[in-house]
């Protein structure tokens, strides 16, 4: 199935907004290593703009969101 | 013509709220100096402002307080310098130390509110965790380059836990640092939602994230 990935801020680099990803049996952590972003890096993780987890089987329709951290002051 | 006249959205009574209500600003950098200029501006008088950092030159691109003329200098003593200026009437209390696990309680004990100015994860966490055990409301703000972020925490949310949850001890400002616009977006956003919580007005980020990305302009509200 095709999942969407929305990206947001650096993760956009290189990347663009959104992308979409054909895969079976589509996990969050499965979908951002096609695309080459380490867990470690992103903050947070959402399915369908809700609070996600990355090994969450996800389904036909389903988008997922990724933010990195931000910290700075 | 009084100080407050231009104060047009608060009555009588929020202008009495906000005077007599104790507000701590943890960090006196990029996001502090603008919170702090705009926390005294509106009335409150009675500020404790934290950081044990001085000046130095990389600051002067972002920094309100600092200034070619006060590098080196400490930030907290500048920055009362410059509200007892602003405001004779206000009271600041220059606490010059960082914020950690040892102080943190004893800093925001009596505060009606707290502003997270601060520039590192893990003392975010020490200072919600302080929050909770004092029961006072937290008003997170982050900066990186083009991006922020605010929410508004209340005892028992433990919103930062989610926000950072890999454990993360810097953003990705390590990579893109911090220009002179963003601090002062994010710090109006923190400061308005601590005016909404101190006078009970409108709709408060709680549970929820501002993410803002000035770059492609967009803001995203995000249940947490």
């Amino acid at each position: 199935m095709k999942i969407e990935v929305r990206l947001f801020a650096t993760f956009r680099n290189g990347r663009g907004k959104k992308v979409f990803i054909e895969m079976d049996d589509p996990t969050p952590i499965k979908l951002l290593e096609e695309i080459g972003i380490q867990r470690d890096d992103v903050a947070i993780l959402l399915i369908n703009g809700r609070d996600g987890l990355f090994d969450q089987t996800l389904q036909e329709e389903d988008y997922l969101s990724v933010f990195p951290p931000v910290g700075g002051g | 013509m009084g100080r407050y006249d231009r104060n047009g959205i608060f009555t009588a009574q929020d202008m009495e709220v906000l005077e007599n209500s104790k507000v701590c600003i943890v960090g006196c950098g990029g996001l502090g100096g603008y919170v702090l200029e705009l926390i005294a501006r509106v009335g409150i008088q009675e500020i404790t402002v934290v950081d044990g950092d001085v000046f130095d030159e990389s600051n002067l691109n972002r920094q309100l307080l600092s200034m070619p003329d006060n590098l080196g200098e400490v930030k907290v003593l500048e920055a009362k310098k410059r509200i007892s200026r602003l405001n004779p009437k206000a009271e600041i209390t220059a606490v010059h130390d960082y914020l950690g696990p040892h102080n943190a309680g004893k800093i925001i004990d009596g505060m009606d509110i707290v502003i997270d100015a601060l520039d590192n994860i893990p003392i975010r966490l020490v200072l919600q965790q302080a929050c909770e055990e004092k029961n006072i409301p937290l008003v997170h703000g982050a900066i990186a380059g083009w991006y922020g972020q605010v929410t508004t925490v209340m005892p028992g949310d433990w919103t930062l836990n989610r926000v950072y949850s890999s454990g993360h001890k810097k953003g990705i400002e390590t990579e893109i640092g911090n220009p002179s616009f963003t601090p002062a977006y994010v710090a109006s956003i923190q400061v308005s939602e601590a005016l909404k919580v101190l006078t009970n007005k409108g709709e408060t980020l709680r549970n929820q994230i501002m993410y803002i990305d000035l770059l492609d302009n967009e803001v995203h509200i995000l249940p947490i």
